[in-house]
């Protein structure tokens, strides 16, 4: 808005053409109905606007920066990933320790990685890693509700597929791939899935 | 040759090209969710597409902030 009746200093010594010396105030009114330090001090509001918009894309494109960054920590992860060795294969427990309806936790592949196996009928067994695919809680089987319960936010996957049936777990629970040979279970790889 | 604009002008410009910038940011984030999550769930074959085009969409923010910056030199 132009202010005709005392143009600020801005006005005159911005060194700006007259089409471009806009002067407004961020109430919209004249400069002389501004309180004094706003005279005192004049801001050239349109350029002040300019600026800060301008430094906001700035940040939107640093943001950018970081997406990108995480994408291409994402690709280095996969390729460490795939050229990690075959996961071992390893006993886990002998039949005759685990009877129908009894729940067996050990570690696999790595030591970290801590697995449930399940014996939900004479000949069926199931076994999954533990972590919760929300945020890595350890899930609990629930035999007579048929499903493994997560505690910290309630999430619920179906005991035979690992697959979530409610709460926030998306994802279904990585499966251990299991051979069972002369009376022993074994475990002999992880398939993580979608 | 970048022509001069007013500085209305140039206010029009930076909120137009402030505007194409968030949504690509925002595509950027939609695609790094989708890539985490395949990653996680094992399936590597959108990893690469999703890095490339999220690198495609930071070189076009970056583009379009360099041109603000030319713009306000003149």
């Amino acid at each position: 808005m132009n202010d005709t009746k005392k143009p600020s200093p801005l006005g005159r010594d911005s060194g700006l053409s007259p089409q471009s010396s806009v002067l407004t105030t961020p109430d919209g009114r004249p400069y002389h109905d501004q309180p004094q330090w706003r005279n005192d001090f004049p801001i050239d509001w349109p350029q002040d606007e300019l600026v800060a918009r301008r430094d906001f894309t700035k940040f939107l494109v640093l943001t950018s920066l970081a997406f990108v960054v995480g994408q291409a920590w994402i690709f280095v992860e996969n390729v460490r990933r795939k050229r990690r060795a075959v996961p071992p294969v390893r006993k886990i427990a002998r039949l005759a320790d685990v009877p129908v309806g009894a729940a067996v936790t050990f570690a696999y592949p790595e030591p970290h990685d801590d697995c449930l196996l399940v014996r939900i009928a004479e000949d069926r067994f199931v076994a999954y890693g533990q972590k919760c695919t929300h945020l890595s809680c350890a899930v609990t089987p629930r035999l007579a509700e048929n499903c493994l319960f997560c505690p910290c936010h309630h999430g619920v996957f179906d005991l035979a597929t690992g697959v979530p049936t409610a709460g926030p777990p998306r994802r279904p629970l990585p499966r251990v791939v299991l051979e069972i040979r002369d009376g022993t279970i074994y475990a002999k790889g992880v398939e993580v899935r979608t | 040759m970048m022509r001069t604009f007013s500085r209305q002008q140039k206010m029009t410009i930076v909120y137009g090209i402030l505007c194409i910038v968030l949504v690509i940011v925002v595509l950027q984030l939609w695609l790094i969710t989708a890539t985490m999550n395949a990653f996680l769930g094992d399936q590597e074959s959108v990893i690469l597409p999703a890095a490339i085009a999220s690198t495609v969409c930071f070189l076009m923010n970056a583009g379009l902030l360099r041109y603000v910056y030319l713009m306000e030199r003149r």
